[in-house]
């Protein structure tokens, strides 16, 4: 594929694109020195005279810039969080400039494994750097450095989007007026891992993977990236809320088929959920991005000592959690926001209640909304943001 | 959606909150460090940032009062005084205030010790078990107290360990605390001029309020 394909492809994606790591590249964790690489992303409202209302969203795992569009451009759907972010909304985009880039090892627009390598003129496929959640922020911090900002006055995000956050802060506090790390961790469990693990090798069993070559011999995975993505959809959602909707429901039939079709709409549904996540996202970014999940320990770097990495931090930080969500506990946030306050640092920490799981925090929660907005109201009065 | 709320630096007129709140708020000097232990909804904690501009933090133990508090802009974690107050750090605070909570501690001992080190100064009030209502209540009534000022009956009251003022200083002068100030309030939250440390205040103190110091 030629460098005209490349721009090609990535100008069907609407949004802005930019490139960077020309001249100082971008040193990964791994020791590679990357780049020049691309970081497409996304902005509404206006940045200030001042430069200081920009809020950067950090979006999750599957997530990506599109974060407040009315129309997404692959999926048609709305953004992934308009319920948050928009005119009149918590995050309101009258008021912030607010920026959500495509995370470096996505695959809508950023550099990330189906993108072309420089280097042999073929997709990077498995030889796409192991990239962690500290190069996704560096590579944030070079887009920001790029669009003249010093100071963000918020960080958000929820799941992954929260590691990224909490990464922000621990590294470039100095840039962080306020934080809401959300149903997140400063640490990816042994349980969050093994699901993991059990995405990748479905991915990796599916014969259309091609040892990660797929895209070079023209097929997808579908079938492992669906069923990944089955696995993980579930880990999203709780018992209760699973059962509330679906029940022991049949789908469209009037009884069991004795048989190992799609009898319970649970079925159905979670196929429907794999089917249409292999449409928009790459199996390789799949890998790529679990990896950076599992590889997050924010306290690794200070021997356990968690509080340690945030010394000295002025960040105002809302650690928000979900009753029920059994990914990111609220046990875990509640030790984290203890070691912020350990480190003396300005914190408050909410459990929402709530049964829908860990995607409650991309739901209609008004508690978590009443929550967030009362927190980025008081740092904005403080921020002195009109 | 609309959560504006009351200027977090400017002082509002008329901002007013308990009576015995006030009395709490107005030992605190303005500009400085505050952690309120126990700050339910807010109250004496956003009228301290509001009108004195403290820098104050707020540990709760029920949810709802921890959302309520953030959801105003105030720095409010979920946490229990008995478990939670080991991770402040020393001398973090200048004022560590404890209102209406010491006696539904579990270790108050160990609680007040806590708030000497993290707060310079240690803000306390509680409820006095020496007022004549209850020492009637138990003398002729052979009954657990039961007032306004202590509604819960006995099987289901988080107060778990009443003392009466009396009691309070004796505690502070065995683990070595110097009381700054003391006053005794009546039911309506009011201070009553008597000596704090008199018998009739024991008597007649429905509230006891104290600041202390190492």
């Amino acid at each position: 594929m030629s460098t005209a394909a490349r721009t090609d492809q990535r100008s069907k994606l609407p949004g802005h694109h930019m490139v960077l790591g020309e001249t100082e590249k971008l040193r990964l964790d791994s020791g590679i020195e990357f780049g020049p690489f691309t970081i497409a992303y996304q902005t509404y409202g206006e940045l200030n005279a001042d430069k200081t209302n920009a809020i950067l969203v950090c979006h999750a795992l599957t997530g990506d810039q599109y974060v407040a569009d009315e129309v997404h451009p692959i999926t048609g759907k709305e953004g992934w969080w308009r319920e948050i972010v928009g005119s009149g909304k918590i995050i309101d985009t009258n008021k912030y400039f607010v920026i959500c880039s495509n995370v470096i090892g996505g695959c809508l627009g950023s550099t990330g494994p189906k993108e072309i390598n420089p280097a042999t003129g073929k997709p990077w496929g498995l030889d796409f750097p192991v990239i962690t959640i500290a190069d996704m922020v560096r590579a944030q911090t070079m887009l920001i450095d790029a669009l003249g900002i010093d100071t963000l006055f918020a960080v958000i995000g929820g799941s992954m989007g929260g590691m990224q956050v909490l990464e922000w802060c621990k590294s470039y506090s100095h840039r962080v007026f306020a934080a809401a790390p959300i149903a997140t961790s400063f640490r990816h469990s042994a349980q969050n891992i093994a699901f993991h693990e059990v995405g990748r090798q479905a991915v990796m069993a599916d014969p259309d993977w091609c040892g990660g070559n797929y895209l070079l011999e023209g097929k997808k995975p579908s079938r492992g990236l669906a069923v990944a993505r089955m696995t993980a959809h579930i880990t999203y959602l709780s018992q209760p809320a699973l059962h509330r909707k679906f029940g022991r429901k049949l789908q469209n039939r009037g009884a069991i088929t004795y048989s190992f079709d799609h009898d319970f709409q649970i079925e159905s549904y979670l196929r429907h959920q794999g089917k249409s996540f292999v449409d928009r996202f790459d199996a390789n970014s799949y890998l790529y991005i679990t990896r950076a999940m599992d590889y997050f320990d924010l306290s690794a770097d200070a021997e356990g000592r968690l509080g340690e990495a945030f010394v000295g931090c002025k960040t105002r930080f809302c650690v928000i959690s979900f009753s029920s969500d059994w990914c990111f506990t609220t046990a875990e946030s509640r030790q984290l926001a203890h070691a912020l306050n350990a480190s003396s640092c300005n914190v408050s920490c909410v459990e929402i209640e709530s049964d829908k799981g860990h995607d409650a925090f991309l739901l209609d929660e008004p508690d978590f909304h009443m929550v967030l907005s009362g927190f980025i109201e008081g740092a904005a009065e403080i921020r002195g943001l009109k | 959606m609309n959560h504006s709320l009351p200027n977090a630096t400017g002082v509002i007129p008329n901002d007013r909150i308990r009576v015995d709140l006030q009395l709490i708020a107005d030992m605190v000097e303005p500009g400085t460090r505050v952690l309120d232990i126990g700050c339910g909804d807010g109250e004496l904690l956003g009228y301290l940032t509001r009108s004195k501009d403290v820098d104050g933090r707020g540990l709760e133990l029920s949810n709802e009062g921890v959302r309520n508090c953030v959801a105003q802009g105030l720095p409010v974690m979920q946490g229990d005084a008995d478990r939670d107050l080991g991770d402040y750090p020393d001398g973090a605070f200048d004022y560590a205030i404890l209102s209406q909570t010491l006696q539904a501690t579990n270790r108050p001992k160990q609680v007040l010790t806590e708030l000497l080190r993290i707060g310079q100064k240690a803000i306390v009030s509680f409820p006095n078990f020496g007022h004549w209502r209850a020492r009637f209540d138990l003398m002729f009534r052979g009954r657990m107290p039961q007032n306004p000022n202590l509604p819960i009956m006995w099987y289901e009251t988080p107060n778990i360990h009443f003392c009466t003022v009396r009691d309070f200083v004796a505690l502070c002068d065995e683990c070595g605390f110097k009381i700054e100030r003391s006053m005794v309030l009546n039911e309506s939250g009011s201070k009553v001029s008597l000596d704090s440390h008199s018998r009739l205040a024991n008597f007649f103190g429905n509230q006891a309020l104290f600041m202390l110091s190492k």
